[in-house]
């Protein structure tokens, strides 16, 4: 497939942008010149070409795109179990009201009492999502799940700093923790201390208690964990931490497993990060906006952005609103019967394919699983070679998105599994069905899976070679070795 | 499988140690590590002068699956980085034995370690 770029002529183009009513402060033609607008600027850091920007007939712009579309796949497509991504349906009457002129087409800077509607959005879904993790405030303003575990760990570190506790550096985290944690706990400034899980893949109580000390800033913890376990010592767990004088941190990246049964706060959480486009209802998986709102306990309201001496602005404004509006719009269809029974229905469905499964592969724990499960393909992979990678491309094959892979790090051979409450039972049949013929088919004949994916656009990509020598420059194909793509003389004229 | 050196020392975690001197060592990483991560496409190496200490997180090496520590089995200084696996940290794959990561020096203590025997009994069992 031709890129856009390439489709490009001299001279093409569409009439959808309107002439701009706002006089141009920069004349394009200019940018080479010494005597324009572009004075300002030294002369060797301007661009000493045009943009390379492509131009296209509309009916050319529609149909590329419309091609990239059917190559994608999503949750519109079927089923997508990748698990701690939590990829349920969303329901379409969330996108629905999000949609509402009177939610997209204000400005944030736009007078108070034209956006009464939009506050009350805000101070409804703080009220719920606190009551949901049993915290007392909720700042809206991360942009997403990481942003969050950032923001909640500056308010941690705000709480020391207020108190003179300098000494406290240290952030806890178990071995089975998102990737996200040890590098949003380093990001704002603290040392990593890592905790072994036991075999079980639970927190190990006893090397707790020998870290926790006046040293430990806090605790961040994804419960249910990584292993799709919930840890049953977790009151234990908060009461050692904060008898350390630490705080703790609840990753809520898993929120689906338990929402409206259990609430962090009412385990000992201090500060929670909610993934609202993971358990509320936001498409994502391709980049889109997320929202990561940071809720805690009373005693930190005063560190939250927004306080008067708060840790200050994450974001610009308000975070990205519109997840918001569909994370409420989520709440209040589902209702105080709906959020539970959600969780229960995904509990359910990765009990049942973690049952459907194990008879061929390895589960990694004999515990019930709560939203997900994590398989390991090592003995498999000894057997006959075909490693978690193999199995995942080949499921491509097989038409539906593989699971997570080498993910928790603790597991060798990883394939994570959450198969979401969104999936009906049919569909797990199927899913169960697909593991099965290529559990048999990597038996019988593990080469055919070693080559896989055949029948998706691209075949198996080299991720070696992408990673030690990234092309990272679009090159046209027709301008030959000689003369550099217009990208790169953009990047080395500066 | 690469056979195990004899003349090495080696640590649970899989880091294998080669005396220089009596107070100065070499360390990399085994042949069953570099199997375990598989394609390495990335190592992050200490700075020269760096003081270690037992378990301190040492390097990092990145494959394709993950991002690993590489943990320090001696506490001592480190006096040179072998700079050549910037550019190529396939060697550790290829020459998992060859290819060390850091020498350090003023060595005075040492993480209990394991002879070539003892460490391949322990990979047989891992594996």
């Amino acid at each position: 497939m031709q890129l856009i770029f390439e489709k490009s002529r001299p001279g093409r183009g569409s009439g959808i942008l309107p002439e701009s009513d706002i006089p141009q402060a920069l004349d394009l033609n200019e940018f080479g010149k010494t005597s324009s607008a572009f004075g300002e600027i030294p002369v060797e850091l301007r661009r000493k070409t045009k943009l390379n920007l492509p131009e296209v007939a509309e009916t050319d712009l529609l149909r590329h795109y419309t091609q990239l579309a059917k190559r994608t796949y999503g949750i519109n497509d079927g089923f997508y179990p990748l698990g701690s991504c939590t990829m349920k349906y969303n329901p379409r009457i969330d996108e629905e009201i999000a949609g509402l002129s009177g939610f997209s087409k204000i400005h944030p800077l736009q007078p108070k009492h034209t956006v009464e509607g939009c506050l009350e959005v805000l101070s409804l879904a703080e009220k719920y999502l606190c009551e949901i993790t049993g915290m007392d405030h909720m700042t809206f303003q991360p942009s997403a799940g990481a942003h969050g575990e950032f923001t909640g760990l500056l308010l941690i570190k705000a709480y020391h700093q207020k108190r003179k506790d300098d000494k406290r550096r240290k952030i806890i985290i178990p071995d089975s923790a998102h990737g996200t944690n040890p590098a949003s706990a380093a990001m704002a400034g603290f040392e990593v201390v890592n905790l072994s899980s036991t075999k079980e893949g639970l927190v190990d109580i006893e090397k707790l208690k020998e870290i926790a000390g006046e040293d430990t800033a806090g605790l961040m913890l994804t419960n249910p964990n990584t292993l799709g376990l919930f840890d049953r010592n977790i009151a234990q767990i908060t009461k050692i931490v904060h008898d350390a004088g630490g705080l703790t941190y609840y990753d809520g990246a898993n929120l689906n497993a338990i929402m409206g049964i259990i609430r962090p706060g009412d385990m000992g959480f201090d500060v929670v990060h909610l993934n609202l486009h993971k358990t509320f209802s936001t498409p994502h998986g391709g980049g889109g906006p997320g929202s990561g709102p940071v809720g805690c306990k009373d005693f930190l309201a005063g560190f939250l952005p927004e306080a008067p001496e708060g840790i200050g602005k994450v974001k610009a404004f308000y975070g990205n609103f519109l997840v918001v509006v569909r994370a409420l719009a989520y709440i209040l269809t589902l209702g105080r019967e709906g959020i539970p029974e959600a969780a229960q229905s995904a509990v359910l469905s990765a009990n049942y394919l973690k049952k459907k499964l194990s008879d061929m592969y390895e589960a990694t724990s004999a515990e019930p699983a709560m939203h997900e499960f994590v398989l390991s393909l090592a003995d498999l992979k000894k057997q006959c070679g075909v490693s978690a990678l193999d199995m995942a491309k080949a499921i491509l094959d097989n038409g539906f998105y593989p699971p997570t892979m080498y993910f928790p790090m603790i597991i060798p051979e990883a394939l994570m599994i959450e198969p979401t409450e969104t999936e009906s039972r049919e569909t797990l049949d199927h899913v169960a069905d697909v593991f099965k013929t290529l559990y048999h088919q990597a038996l019988e004949n593990p080469e055919s899976l070693r080559h896989s994916p055949a029948k998706t656009p691209v075949g198996r990509l080299d991720e070696v070679g992408a990673a030690r020598n990234p092309k990272l420059i679009y090159r046209p194909q027709s301008d030959g070795e000689n003369r550099p793509g217009i990208e790169e003389e953009a990047v080395t004229s500066r | 499988m690469n056979t195990i050196p004899k003349d090495l020392k080696y640590t649970k975690s899989h880091e294998w140690i080669r005396f220089i001197d009596e107070t100065t060592v070499e360390i990399g990483i085994t042949d069953f590590a570099q199997h375990a991560l598989g394609d390495i496409v990335f190592v992050n190496l200490p700075q020269e002068g760096d003081s270690v200490a037992i378990m301190d997180v040492l390097a990092d090496v990145e494959s394709v699956k993950a991002v690993s520590d590489i943990y320090s089995p001696v506490a001592g200084t480190v006096i040179e980085i072998n700079a050549e696996l910037l550019d190529a940290p396939e060697l550790l794959n290829k020459e998992p034995y060859e290819a060390w990561i850091v020498r350090i020096k003023d060595v005075e203590e040492i993480e209990e370690t394991l002879d070539s025997e003892v460490y391949e009994k322990l990979t047989a069992e891992e594996a």
